[in-house]
């Protein structure tokens, strides 16, 4: 992974009572596994709504991603989020997706969040305008993910634009990227993982799984395929809270399969202990998946329920987050990191 | 990357076997190639560039009249056979002969994750995912590495013209990848950095 530019002035003098914005990097450089969560920025020019919804989760993960205008919903950018999550002292991953912005704006909305001080962005597709709140947008979609995560890549780590043109100095964030591991064409998923990392994927996160054999059969090809050692994996996980979210999920959810044995599971409760059994169920499936090989972490999604992300980590046995192991000597950082991947 | 707050597509937006009635500015509709994979790899055997087709892509582009009668007759012909976006591009040899760009969000590198269990495309949900077809001609004919190789950006300034004179051109050399990518880091430009 390549060392961080403009962010000088956010490390270091903090240490002290832990904040790393590089956190993220850092725990997963060191081989131990990561914690992250996401937050949904408001509707609304709110400048509090962010720190209210990090500060439960400060210390209990490494990062937050904030999502950008998730399922093609207007809110608040996600690199404004992203500032706010900063000056919560939580981490942010900035997400960005293909959806709005051609390759001219894509890069100057990367290149402006290494100046912010911006340490991880998550590079990806992004849902169809027709999901949204204004179905008659125009979608965009000039680059795709894989080529996105390139163009990244190249502006990273060979300091060039699409256009060919020099980036003084470069911008240094990890580079993350999503996949659904169960999505058909399920033969080709784990393929799908590697042009991203061939593309310049450090890190991935999934979609919820549910179904953890069925993720376990993915993460054996991602294994054979060696990916595992070169893009992280972080599993994303998140509660199914009443019967009402389960009818949804169980409805088809493009992309999201909920096997019926936790349908059961949930039916067979009262329903004032469906919310706890919801939780259970998800501390389970962190467990079992942090028990799988390949794993380097997880991803907890919990829309409008954040703040009770710790207690999920709290009952997985995931406690908060230790202390990251000494930061490499500053001089040899640079060349050091740049050369080479996560490990 | 959460998505359980998305609304069910086909509940709310287009019936139950109601097809979208055109693409517009909503992006382009899944596209369903009309001749068998096996077929048309035997095609582009026939199409490869040679001197013949080099002259005729050359007698054709020095000419506005006849780029413009050619440029119909390939559109016309690829729109029927493939959904064809006249991107000017063409990356269908390495898709299984399905069309990437005819994907509501035009993904050249593979499918979204919101394919539907049944291989049905997220955004219009009574159309099957152009890249669940791709996959599926490309492994009839033992082309499943094809779909590995990197795709570089589009050129959008190729938009509406002919890719068959591009290819005997040879304007379109670097579309993709050499090889997966994964032992060596691809430069993302067709030829060095401009």
């Amino acid at each position: 992974m390549s060392s961080g530019n403009g962010r000088a002035a956010m490390a270091g003098a903090d240490q002290a009572d832990g904040w790393e914005p590089d956190a993220l990097r850092r725990r997963l450089q060191s081989g131990a596994q990561a914690v992250t969560a996401e937050i949904g920025p408001p509707r609304g020019a709110d400048p509090a709504a962010i720190g209210r919804k990090v500060e439960p989760l400060r210390g209990w993960v490494d990062a937050v991603n904030i999502t950008d205008n998730q399922s093609a919903h207007t809110r608040m950018s996600s690199w404004a989020g992203s500032l706010f999550a900063l000056a919560a002292r939580v981490p942010p991953v900035m997400q960005v997706t293909c959806r709005d912005r051609n390759r001219i704006a894509l890069q100057s909305d990367l290149l402006s969040a290494a100046a912010l001080g911006i340490p991880n962005v998550l590079l990806m597709t992004g849902d169809h305008p027709r999901f949204g709140d204004h179905p008659e947008a125009k979608p965009v979609f000039d680059l795709d993910s894989v080529q996105l995560l390139w163009a990244a890549r190249t502006m990273r780590d060979e300091g060039r634009l699409l256009s060919g043109r020099t980036l003084d100095p470069p911008p240094g964030w990890l580079i993350g990227a999503v996949e659904n591991p169960f999505a058909p064409p399920s033969a080709f998923r784990a393929a799908r993982l590697g042009k991203k990392a061939a593309a310049g994927a450090e890190f991935v996160q999934t979609q919820y799984v549910f179904d953890v054999p069925a993720f376990g059969r993915w993460l054996a090809e991602v294994r054979d395929l060696g990916l595992d050692q070169r893009c992280r994996i972080l599993a994303g996980v998140g509660p199914i809270r009443s019967l009402r979210a389960l009818a949804h999920l169980q409805r088809g959810v493009p992309g999201i399969s909920v096997p019926d044995e936790i349908g059961r599971r949930l039916h067979g409760v009262p329903p004032d202990r469906v919310a706890d059994e919801g939780l259970r169920l998800c501390a389970e499936i962190i467990q079992q998946l942090l028990a799988l090989p390949g794993v380097s972490g997880v991803h907890v999604m919990a829309p409008g329920f954040e703040h009770g992300i710790p207690a999920i980590l709290e009952a997985a046995g995931v406690p908060p987050r230790p202390r990251l192991p000494p930061a490499v000597p500053a001089p040899a950082a640079s060349s050091q990191e740049r050369s080479g991947h996560a490990d | 990357m959460s998505i359980s707050t998305r609304p069910l597509p086909s509940a709310s937006r287009t019936g139950p076997g109601e097809l979208p009635q055109a693409a517009g500015a909503g992006g382009p509709l899944p596209g369903v190639p009309r001749l068998a994979a096996r077929l048309l790899y035997q095609v582009q055997r026939l199409l490869a560039p040679n001197a013949g087709y080099r002259w005729l892509a050359r007698w054709t582009a020095a000419s506005p009249a006849r780029t413009r009668i050619f440029t119909a007759a390939e559109r016309a012909a690829k729109a029927r056979l493939f959904g064809c976006q006249m991107c000017g591009q063409c990356t269908l040899p390495v898709t299984g002969y399905a069309c990437p760009m005819s994907c509501p969000k035009q993904l050249r590198n593979g499918p979204c994750g919101g394919v539907g269990a049944d291989g049905s495309c997220e955004v219009y949900p009574a159309m099957r995912c152009v890249w669940v077809t791709a996959y599926e001609r490309a492994e009839s004919q033992g082309r499943v590495a094809d779909l590995r190789l990197l795709q570089r950006p589009v050129d959008h300034r190729e938009h509406g013209r002919s890719s068959w004179v591009n290819y005997w051109l040879g304007r379109d050399e670097g579309l993709w990848t050499a090889d997966d990518g994964l032992a060596a880091a691809p430069q993302i430009w067709r030829a060095g950095p401009p």
